[in-house]
């Protein structure tokens, strides 16, 4: 089994992923990228059961979508990590001719994307339609998901979290990047988010918590998640991160979210993140 | 050919959708349906009772159904989405582009009571703009079969296609003049009347209304070609640009806004390849209204004088 430090390690790894990626291209989001680097690298380093070798149905592996794709850099880092293509392709992040787009998309056929997200709101939806076809299929395999929390403010999630409780989608799990923060303020200045364990709870489903940024329990809570399935019920983790986690200067704050840092505040972030596997050349 | 044109009954092209969804269901275990609390509208009764395990209601949630397909499609299902044509298109244009165009996902959007023969529900439901958006889409294929065999078919037909599809079909009974189990050829028009005079193209419920028209002008001497182009896109360019080069005149119909439609796609080939003098029967920039179908087609212009009217005037202005 994967250690605790060992996954602590990558994360360190895929923390200067995002903010080398985001200097390169002197844009996209370091802020949300960050907060959930413990998750990612969880779910593809310890938890999911994947094949690397991309295929686009993945029938018998476990799949992850991206429904908040603004947070790319992180989710490119840790496939490029477990081998979906070739870490120093990172260095082509948000630039011309690449395969790594701002937003993840299919359509330059960068291994492990299933569909294109950066519109919010609509990831749930593909996600739980993946876990149905997986049903019907006989797979036995699950389909995870991740949203923003501002992000709960867009219609089509309630549509689709209505749907997965009614049609008992039980071999799905989303976790939900509770950060209080989205790009005009906190969630309770732009439009609160209410009790939210209610009222997914309300809504049918198994309610979980964690808190994003302490792999322990994020992993703990996963393997909790993936027991719980099979149920009758789908399931959402709750998962408080922190924007910016692991750079002290973006933590705290809102101001991150779609900011590149300069040439010397990433030295200054890189110079708080162990380099562990090796940076991509550039 | 053109007295051979005849109506052998009335029915629904969504009744023809139904029929062809039940029979490419059996013919291919990986088509999946979905509708939107629109069951019996869309006439998705038999697929569901013989299908029921590969048969989705989501509700009166079409954002969510467009997501759903799009996921099953990801996994390698076939997915049909039924609802309204206002509710298929405009209401969900972004899922629609990011989660199925963009990211090219094998969803058949289909897509009922399109266009003004919708009649009392009124222009909130009779929507004008739908093959505009679609078409807009990069590698979306666009369709609006003329009756109920040819919807049956291209229903059928669309299964075989990988890629997504639009299929824009309507609600009233309307007169089936098209082969029973026709072959259905996506982007391929289809010759109904050969003419020397003028080149009549024609998509959905309006191809009846050419024919009409090209009947009425025999005893004026003239002699109408007859195209049905089923596909909006891709364009059948070839087809058409053969039948223009022969009667140097064109008339376009459809049950549509003129901005958008069937005629400004076969405008923009014209322009470009061979400028003739051209009229287009379509709405003119202006929303519906309750009424009977009929009388709709006929006060906004698309009844079938007013195609014989377009006729008269294109091969007027040669």
């Amino acid at each position: 089994m994967t250690n605790i430090s060992n996954l602590q390690d990558i994360a360190s790894q895929v923390r200067r992923d995002i903010v080398r990626q985001t200097h390169l291209a002197a844009s996209g989001h370091p802020g949300g990228s960050l907060g959930c680097a413990d998750f990612l690298t969880a779910l593809y380093f310890h938890i999911m059961d994947h094949d690397p070798a991309f295929n686009m149905e993945g029938k018998g592996e476990d799949l992850f979508f991206l429904s908040n794709g603004h947070i790319s850099p992180v989710w490119y880092s840790v496939l490029a990590r477990s081998g979906y293509f070739p870490v120093d392709e990172l260095a082509s992040f948000r630039k011309i001719n690449s395969r790594l787009q701002g937003h993840p998309a299919t359509h330059e056929g960068l291994p492990g994307i299933r569909v294109a997200s950066g519109s919010l709101g609509q990831g749930l939806s593909v996600a739980i339609g993946v876990a149905l076809a997986k049903k019907m299929n006989g797979d036995d395999k699950l389909v995870y998901a991740l949203t923003g929390d501002g992000e709960l403010q867009e219609g089509q999630i309630w549509e689709a979290v209505m749907f997965a409780a009614h049609h008992k989608v039980d071999n799905f799990i989303v976790a939900v990047d509770w950060n209080g923060q989205q790009i005009d303020g906190p969630n309770n200045e732009v439009i609160s988010l209410g009790d939210l364990p209610l009222k997914w709870k309300s809504f049918g489903w198994e309610v979980m918590r964690m808190n994003g940024n302490d792999m322990e329990d994020v992993v703990t809570t996963l393997e909790a998640a993936k027991a719980a399935t099979g149920r009758g019920k789908p399931i959402v983790i709750l998962m408080k991160t922190e924007m910016g986690f692991g750079v002290d200067f973006m933590m705290g704050t809102h101001k991150w979210h779609g900011v590149a840092p300069n040439a010397e505040q990433t030295e200054t972030a890189l110079a708080q993140l162990p380099e562990t596997l090796g940076d991509f050349k550039i | 050919m053109l007295e051979n044109i005849v109506s052998t009954g009335k029915k629904a092209t969504r009744d023809g959708f139904g029929a062809g969804l039940h029979e490419v269901g059996q013919q291919n275990d990986q088509v999946v349906a979905l509708v939107a609390d629109l069951l019996g509208s869309l006439k998705m009764q038999a697929f569901k009772a013989e299908f029921p395990e590969r048969f989705i209601q989501v509700g009166i949630a079409e954002a969510n159904m467009m997501g759903i397909a799009a996921g099953l499609a990801t996994a390698g299902k076939i997915p049909y989405t039924g609802t309204f044509a206002n509710f298929s298109t405009g209401r969900v244009y972004d899922q629609i582009r990011q989660s199925i165009a963009y990211s090219h996902k094998n969803v058949k959007i289909c897509a009922s009571h399109a266009g003004l023969t919708l009649g009392e529900d009124g222009a909130t439901h009779q929507i004008l703009e739908d093959m505009g958006m679609m078409k807009m889409l990069p590698g979306m294929t666009v369709i609006n079969p003329c009756d109920y065999n040819q919807t049956k078919a291209a229903t059928i037909a669309i299964a075989e296609h990988h890629g997504p599809v639009y299929l824009r079909f309507g609600r009233p009974g309307w007169p089936i003049f098209m082969p029973e189990n026709q072959k259905f050829e996506i982007g391929k028009a289809v010759l109904l009347s050969p003419g020397a005079d003028v080149s009549i193209f024609a998509t959905g419920h309006l191809m009846w209304n050419a024919v009409e028209a090209a009947k009425q002008l025999v005893s004026e001497g003239i002699s109408c070609e007859l195209i049905n182009i089923h596909t909006i896109k891709p364009l059948d360019e070839e087809t058409i640009l053969d039948s223009v080069s022969k009667t140097r005149c064109v008339v376009t119909a459809e049950e549509h806004q003129m901005n958008g439609g069937l005629g400004s796609s076969i405008a923009q080939l014209l322009a470009r390849k061979m400028p003739v003098p051209m009229e287009m029967v379509a709405v003119q920039d202006s929303f519906g209204e309750s009424g009977k179908p009929t009388e709709l087609l006929d006060k906004y212009g698309l009844g079938v004088n007013d195609v014989a009217a377009a006729i008269r005037k294109a091969v007027s202005r040669k």
